[in-house]
């Protein structure tokens, strides 16, 4: 291609033409992005879902020495656009103390979100991932342990005598406070 | 600030770059004929933007995929806007797709040595159709399915390789899954990857061969900024605002449409579609099949198509022969003209068929009816929203009451589905069946051998018959008095949800009426069984009348000891002789009773239907 001279023009309206140039191109730019930014941003809109206390087990079915069992939370669930009336949601362990009083632990690892094991040779719960070990009512039992927290105790209610209620709620891995997510 | 830019300019070069971004030279100065490339990689661009974060909250699996754009379009923050900018966008492109290949054949910019970069030009107009196709269908509603079926079943007939590559496209012999999986692989995946690699070929070839300028001595030359850029940033900007106008069109003339691209009802293989169109740009291929009997699909399909294709691929050789081009120039104003002839063509015969109109009315309202139940507090399954019309009464109900008993039976008149019948019906109008009114009608002198109810039947002369037209018409005052408190102790045996409330109210009524309908004064046992079994029993058993099991034996076999026995009057056993199994009997009575998911209970029970 041959180039022929481009004649120098005024800066003045040059600047201008520039500018709306720049300006106009960001727009046709934004809008689309920001039609995805906002609905990739919805999930910060979203509440987290609010349970009620689940029927668990019977009181009968938890050993009478304190040993702790553990037991799948079967209850109403709503991911994205499924509303699943009763599947299981996650695990807790339960075990007696006393005679109509029962401690109910959430079997996730305030660390990192792990599954803790109940180790009975040491009658300890053991992180499978990072070692954290809980003592049975649930507090650090190694101060090696990296969880900032000992394991997240659920409130418990008894009805009927004999079953077990749980209010199952999740809890922000990594802080030391407790946080439900 | 300088010196960090000259420190990346060192190890980038990126001066050199803008620099030859930036001042292209132009021949003859910015002109607005020049920005039709610059939208289309705008529009490009905006698709890729907007596909991505679509691609975020998108499942494909046919379980997964109508109901995740669901979710999109009616449930997250600004999901309609952003599928309703990429939907019509993929339209506006096509328009500017077809503006830019004229100009390009007009102006004669296919010749040399610009030949190859022709070519890369018509691969990426085939490469966004093929994005336009495989998009329709990743909704999975029933539009996309219906369309997206013919496409591939087109591309069956190719001779020798079709029925394989067919195979191969929609991932087994059936629509499913893996057709989703594949749809969306090459939509989002293999498809971009070769705009994106022919449309840097392509950007870099008009490059080294520069604008074809149209009149280069017109004015002195300019570079492409910053005069060029602002003209093709307007224009991006009005292709832009004609996007949103698309989008926001509902909302502007409130046309009652969703805001943003349509939803139709989920994909059911089931289901009859008549309102099944492809795309409109894909319109003209639609009509042009139509020209085409049976057995010679392949020429309107597949040979023709091709062998435009062919002639417009071979353009810069035709256009070297001296009259080759003005050939090249008339031959493409008539194809656009034909386009246009047959989209218009195809849109007429669709505005002039009522029948096309009843469809895509019936589509609408099972798109509403769908998405008003995966609002219920029930959600959506996880077998999928297509359940949900599956098992709705509402939706069922009439369609199976126009196949099964409009033959003889009536609902307000009409077949179930709204439409008038030529036949006079020849068995009772069943709209409120059991309720008050009904009941009130069944047992008034005047109507009782009414063709909406016994007259056209052989109980016309029946005893009941001519039980209401004597002794009924000859009732005292208080007799009136008692058959209405009958009337509503009978009518509640049914439970009607729209009744609910009147039930309760007179709940002392209707004691009275259950006691009056088994004593012997008014006669109603004499024929009728109430309650306690009667071996003698000759009429219709009372007990629960009208109520769901009720009228699922009834539907089952009116012939039944308990219903009309061996006086049954023409009404097939539908549950007995295996015409309906119980899941669809089950529709009919919902239905008949009124008895389905409504999001709005306020409403009375004439406002809930669809008719």
């Amino acid at each position: 291609m041959e180039t022929r001279d481009v004649p120098p023009q005024p800066a003045r309206r040059n600047f201008l033409k520039k500018a709306s140039a720049v300006f106009i191109g960001a727009l046709t730019a934004l809008v689309p992005t920001l039609s995805g930014l906002i609905v990739f941003l919805d999930p910060l809109r979203r509440k987290s879902q609010d349970s009620d206390a689940v029927l668990i087990a019977s009181l009968s079915a938890l050993p009478e020495d304190g040993v702790p069992r553990k037991f799948s939370v079967i209850a109403g669930h709503n991911d994205a656009w499924n509303h699943m009336p009763r599947v299981p949601v996650g695990a807790v362990y339960l075990r007696r103390i006393g005679d109509k009083s029962v401690q109910a632990f959430n079997v996730i690892c305030p660390h990192a979100g792990c599954f803790v094991d109940y180790l009975p040779a040491i009658k300890n719960y053991h992180c499978p991932c990072h070692n954290s070990s809980f003592a049975l009512d649930g507090s650090i039992a190694d101060p090696k342990s990296p969880s900032p927290r000992g394991l997240d105790e659920l409130p418990v209610e008894i009805r009927n005598e004999n079953e077990i209620w749980v209010k199952f709620q999740n809890f922000r891995a990594g802080v030391r406070e407790r946080i439900p997510v | 600030m300088n010196r960090l830019l000259n420190w990346l300019d060192r190890r980038t070069g990126f001066r050199r770059i803008i620099e030859y971004a930036l001042y292209e030279n132009i021949p003859g100065g910015a002109r607005w004929r020049y920005v039709w490339g610059s939208t289309l990689v705008f529009c490009l661009s905006v698709q890729f933007m907007t596909g991505l974060f679509l691609w975020m909250s998108y499942s494909p699996s046919s379980q997964t995929a109508w109901e995740s754009v669901y979710y999109i379009q009616n449930e997250m923050t600004g999901g309609w806007l952003l599928r309703g900018i990429h939907h019509f966008t993929a339209s506006v492109m096509n328009v500017l797709l077809v503006l830019h290949l004229m100009q390009v054949v007009i102006d004669g910019a296919y010749k040399a040595p610009r030949e190859i970069n022709f070519w890369f030009g018509l691969g990426l107009l085939l490469l966004v159709l093929g994005l336009s196709l495989t998009g329709y269908l990743l909704p999975w509603d029933q539009k996309g399915y219906w369309a997206t079926k013919v496409a591939t079943n087109i591309m069956g007939i190719v001779p020798l390789v079709g029925p394989a590559l067919q195979r191969l496209v929609i991932g087994g012999p059936d629509y499913g899954h893996y057709t989703l999986t594949r749809f969306f692989a090459l939509h989002a995946g293999v498809l971009p990857a070769c705009v994106i690699a022919l449309l840097v070929w392509h950007i870099f070839l008009f490059r080294r061969h520069g604008i074809t300028a149209k009149d280069p001595n017109r004015k002195p030359d300019e570079y492409f900024w910053p005069d060029q850029v602002l003209n093709d940033a307007v224009a991006c900007l009005a292709v832009l605002a004609t996007v949103l106008f698309l989008v926001l069109r509902p909302w502007m003339f409130h046309t009652g449409e969703d805001l943003g691209a349509e939803l139709a009802a989920p994909a059911d293989p089931s289901e009859t579609y008549s309102a099944a169109r492809p795309e409109w740009y894909f319109l003209f291929l639609f009509e042009f099949l139509k020209f085409f009997p049976g057995g010679t699909e392949i020429w309107g399909a597949i040979i023709i198509p091709t062998f435009v294709m062919l002639i417009i691929f071979l353009m810069p050789i035709i256009g070297r022969w001296r009259l080759g081009h003005r050939f090249n120039v008339g031959l493409s104003l008539s194809l656009l003209a034909g386009v246009i002839f047959l989209t218009f063509l195809a849109m007429t015969k669709d505005k002039r068929d009522p029948a096309y109109k009843i469809a895509v009315e019936e589509a609408r309202r099972e798109a509403d009816r769908v998405k008003a139940l995966a609002r219920s507090p029930l959600g959506i399954p996880r077998e999928g929203a297509v359940t949900l019309l599956r098992n709705d009464p509402l939706t069922q109900g009439p369609k199976l009451f126009a196949k099964n008993c409009a033959g003889c039976h009536r609902y307000d008149g009409r077949d179930g589905m709204g439409n008038s019948l030529k036949e006079s019906p020849s068995a009772s109008d069943l709209k409120g069946f059991a309720s008050r009114a009904w009941l009130a009608g069944l047992l008034d002198p005047q109507r009782i051998d009414s063709p909406h109810y016994f007259g056209a039947t052989k109980f016309k002369d029946g005893k009941m018959a001519k039980f209401v037209k004597k002794d009924v018409a000859g009732f005292s005052d208080e007799q009136k008095t008692q058959l209405n408190k009958i009337i509503a102790a009978l009518s509640a045996e049914a439970e009607l949800k729209s009744q609910r409330d009147a039930d309760r109210r007179d709940a002392a009524l209707i004691a009275e009426g259950k006691t009056l309908i088994a004593g012997d004064s008014m006669r109603c046992s004499e024929c009728h069984q109430f309650h306690k079994p009667d071996e003698d029993a000759s009429a219709p058993d009372l007990t629960g009348f009208g109520s769901r099991d009720w009228l699922m034996n009834f539907i089952a076999n009116p012939a039944h000891a308990r219903f009309y026995g061996k006086r049954n009057d023409r009404m097939p056993a539908f549950g007995a002789d295996k015409v309906l199994d119980d899941h669809a009997i089950g529709l009919v009575a919902d239905w008949l009773r009124g008895d389905w998911y409504d999001p709005s209970p306020e409403l009375p029970l004439a406002k809930q239907g669809p008719f």
